[in-house]
């Protein structure tokens, strides 16, 4: 280590810069839930659905993506969509896409297992009662899935927000990618490693402390 | 006698040889027919890069951008669309080729090798600065020549040019080096101050930029013959001479007009990172032979 | 109606994928220089890419399978840990309290002090889990490799950084392997924890001690129910070890990274890469399936989904 120690100072001067990229994560974090969560049911209902060719291609969607390291999902996204979409578009977007797709096929096997924990009776009573596939879904087998869902639905909620670290592969200024183009100019790596990871415990565990809170609540009930 | 029809006959005809001119200077020219279309100009800057491209007060500067402003300046002039949108997309050494290749950014400001087997998919501008590997250490440590690293343990950054010179005078001279890789120059830095390594090695200026922004400058050394030979250039997308042109043109008229060297000397003698390399033989050698007359 | 559109949709994404490539990729293809194996400058070999995939390839698999090593025992112990309930008293030898005092963890009865082992072990693995669970490896991996031997003494720092044999490799799988065990351990306390209680008090009521509670009927049935989620832990070794790369591990990805700065044909070797991921991905899911399938318990019904 060269004398002198470590030094904080930097920390505090850069505050605006870093609460931009923690923008930035929180953003995409947030935009990747929603989108995962609505694209993951979908892929859940597909893969569940009385047609074999639907399922097929479902299962096989989810299987493709889980079995590739995030790293290269971002990178053939990041090089791939703007050839798809016939322009060019910006990191954030296509960054955003990845994480959508790669995000729905964890999120479609959590909505996998919360549908079926619902009890079957419970959508037998359904047909019963003369609803339809889709009305079943809607009014009797989701929302029961998405109560049970909501503890781990959190869970990966957090993985998906240490998760947008990654993007710094494709030059985004995300928080530990910001916190990166700091300790760099100021010559200062450790530092602001050290503030990094305590920032992401502190969000992290607040996270985790909502979901212990979530789960004692759904238990009492 | 000159009726409606007339008028939009020659008001027509006008429009056709306007068009015309325009067509022509973007003819072929698959970068330029883009740019028009788009109305932007995407252009790539590394963030980094002390002095050619980093990130200062939030907007790119350096040796490499202004070269790309007046490139940039060139294009619009040429296009006559003095209107023209730029549009600044940040670039790492792993995304830069592919950036390029599809279609999102139209050149890279950045500090690029120029070498013959990126040429396969990329093209250049011509040589703005020469470097070439050297090696960073401590003073004191005994250490001037790749010779003395004997024994001892160095950095390289994966797959840069320097890593690929420094094995291949291993392989000839039968040095054993332990080698640790990093990721890049911060880390590899890192590595060097806190005595994971005895010595780091790299394009030499960027060894100097690395020293004039740590803690204790006066104690690190740059030191040893150049153990490769790494010219810089601007990287524009593959087989468009029309676009390449351009560039070409400017940075001959540059070269000529001595101009060239006083943007050299606003960044590295001593430049506002004050890295104090004042133009060396080669350098100066090489603008000469680049100024191409008209 | 949705199902449908899902499936056009998918067709017109693949479709407009497979025209942008052949349109606007201004890309040169050379994917002979995958089967570069030696260095051959005609054929625009500057390195033999072949053996380099080969060798990112193994590092892959020897950095995702020690790390999986050290995970799946100490998160197994980690989460057993964290399923203790009840207090573990150790009698503090040769030391006699003349006052009589009781707290959570500690406490004296006749003089004799008793520490409540449990207690500390319960709080370790709590601690641990949160800790490990809630920073991301990509940070950890720094800490690991940088800071952590500038806070032992300086001669440890020093053998961390000078002569611990492989120093990039070993961080990278020591700390992987520590991240893991932090999410096999709530594997494992979600599994100890989903069997009813019923077995629990059957077992001690037959007269197991609280060892062979765990060794005979907790453990074996617990850990066959959690196969299916300890896989998909298993895969994410191998791919969160592709983060090595970023202290300097020359793992797949890593290599083709190397090989795209030294060809700049990067796109053939990512296809090689992810080709390859897949591969092992798929060798490791049939291998868990047939591991399930041998260890399954005839008669029970298997608790896991479809």
């Amino acid at each position: 280590m060269e004398s002198g120690g470590f030094d904080f100072h930097i920390v505090f001067h850069s505050i605006p810069f870093l609460a931009k990229g923690m923008g930035l994560t929180l953003l995409l974090t947030v935009l990747g839930i929603a989108g995962g969560l609505v694209f993951g049911t979908v892929l859940a209902l597909a893969r569940l659905a009385p047609f074999k060719v639907l399922s097929f291609a479902a299962g096989t969607y989810v299987n493709f993506f889980r079995s590739m390291p995030l790293i290269l999902v971002i990178f053939w996204f990041y090089f791939l969509v703007p050839l798809v979409l016939g322009q060019e578009i910006g990191a954030f977007q296509s960054v955003l896409i990845a994480f959508i797709m790669f995000e729905a096929a964890y999120y479609c096997e959590i909505m996998r297992a919360g549908i079926q924990s619902v009890r079957v009776g419970q959508a037998y009573a359904g047909e019963a009662l003369g609803l339809t596939y889709p009305q079943n879904m809607r009014y009797v087998v989701l929302p029961q899935a998405f109560r049970n869902m909501i503890p781990i639905l959190v869970s990966q909620a957090i993985v998906l927000f240490q998760d947008t670290a990654l993007v710094y592969v494709v030059g985004l200024s995300d928080f530990l990618y910001s916190a990166d183009i700091i300790a760099n100019s100021e010559n200062r790596l450790m530092e602001m490693y050290i503030t990094v990871a305590i920032v992401y415990f502190a969000l992290c565990s607040w996270g985790q402390f909502q979901v212990r809170n979530l789960q004692k609540k759904f238990a009492h009930e | 006698m000159f009726n409606k029809f007339t008028i939009a006959t020659v008001v027509a005809a006008l429009f056709a040889v306007m068009t015309a001119t325009t067509a022509s200077a973007q003819e072929g020219s698959f970068v330029l027919k883009r740019i028009m279309e788009r109305g932007v100009i995407n252009m790539g800057h590394r963030e980094a890069s002390v002095p050619f491209a980093y990130i200062k007060d939030g907007k790119p500067q350096g040796y490499s951008i202004d070269l790309c402003n007046k490139f940039i300046e060139k294009i619009k002039a040429t296009l006559k669309m003095p209107s023209l949108k730029v549009k600044h997309v940040a670039v790492t050494s792993q995304t830069r080729l592919a950036l390029i290749a599809n279609g999102t950014i139209d050149m890279e400001c950045g500090s690029t090798t120029n070498n013959l087997t990126r040429q396969k998919q990329v093209d250049y501008l011509p040589v703005t600065f020469i470097t070439g590997t050297k090696l960073a250490s401590k003073k004191g440590s005994g250490i001037t020549e790749i010779e003395d690293m004997n024994g001892k343990v160095i950095a390289l950054s994966q797959g840069t040019t320097n890593e690929k010179a420094v094995k291949r005078i291993m392989k000839a001279q039968g040095i054993k080096i332990k080698i640790v890789n990093v990721k890049d120059h911060p880390q590899a830095w890192l590595a060097l101050t806190s005595g994971r390594v005895d010595a780091y090695a790299t394009d030499d200026v960027l060894l100097y930029g690395l020293i004039s922004k740590s803690k204790n400058p006066d104690q690190w050394q740059v030191t040893g013959r150049f153990l490769s030979y790494d010219p810089y250039g601007l990287m524009v997308p593959r087989n468009d001479s029309t676009y390449r042109r351009i560039g070409t043109i400017l940075l001959a008229d540059l070269m000529r007009s001595g101009e060239m060297l006083e943007i050299y000397n606003k960044w590295f003698n001593p430049g506002p990172t004050n890295i104090n390399m004042p133009i060396s033989d080669t350098l100066s050698t090489a603008f000469v032979i680049q100024a191409l007359p008209h | 109606m949705m199902r449908g559109a899902l499936r056009v949709g998918l067709s017109v994404v693949v479709l407009l994928g497979l025209t942008g490539c052949a349109g606007d990729f201004r890309y040169n293809w050379q994917w002979s220089i995958l089967t570069c194996t030696s260095e051959n400058i005609d054929a625009g070999c500057i390195g033999p890419y072949f053996y380099w995939i080969l060798q990112g390839l193994w590092w892959t698999i020897a950095v995702a399978s020690a790390a999986w090593v050290i995970a799946f025992s100490l998160g197994s112990v980690i989460g057993i840990l964290r399923t203790l309930d009840k207090p573990i008293l150790v009698v503090v030898p040769f030391v006699k309290s003349p006052i009589y005092f009781r707290t959570r963890w500690i406490g004296t009865s006749k003089g004799i002090i008793t520490v409540d082992v449990g207690w500390f072990l319960h709080g370790f693995a709590n601690i641990y889990v949160t800790v490990f669970r809630n920073v991301p490896l990509l940070v950890q991996l720094f800490l690991w490799y940088f800071v952590f031997p500038e806070l032992v003494p300086h001669d440890a720092g020093m053998w961390l950084k000078r002569d611990l044999p492989f120093p990039e490799v070993s961080t990278a799988i020591f700390c992987l392997g520590l991240y893991t065990a932090s999410r096999v351990a709530e594997q494992v306390r979600a599994g100890i924890n989903s069997i009813s209680r019923g077995q629990q008090y059957a077992a001690m009521a037959i007269g197991l001690t609280p060892v062979q509670v765990y060794r005979y009927v907790l453990l074996p049935v617990s850990f066959r129910i959690i196969i299916p989620p300890l896989t998909s832990d298993f895969l994410g070794v191998f791919k969160n070890s592709s983060l090595a790369l970023t202290i300097g591990v020359l793992e797949l990805t890593a290599m083709t990274r190397q090989i795209e700065e030294y060809s700049y044909a990067g796109f053939e070797a990512f296809t090689a890469a992810t080709v390859l991921y897949i591969g092992v991905t798929a060798i490791v899911m049939g291998a868990m399936r047939i591991v399930e399938a041998r260890v399954r318990i005839p008669g029970m019904i298997s608790l896991q989904a479809k």
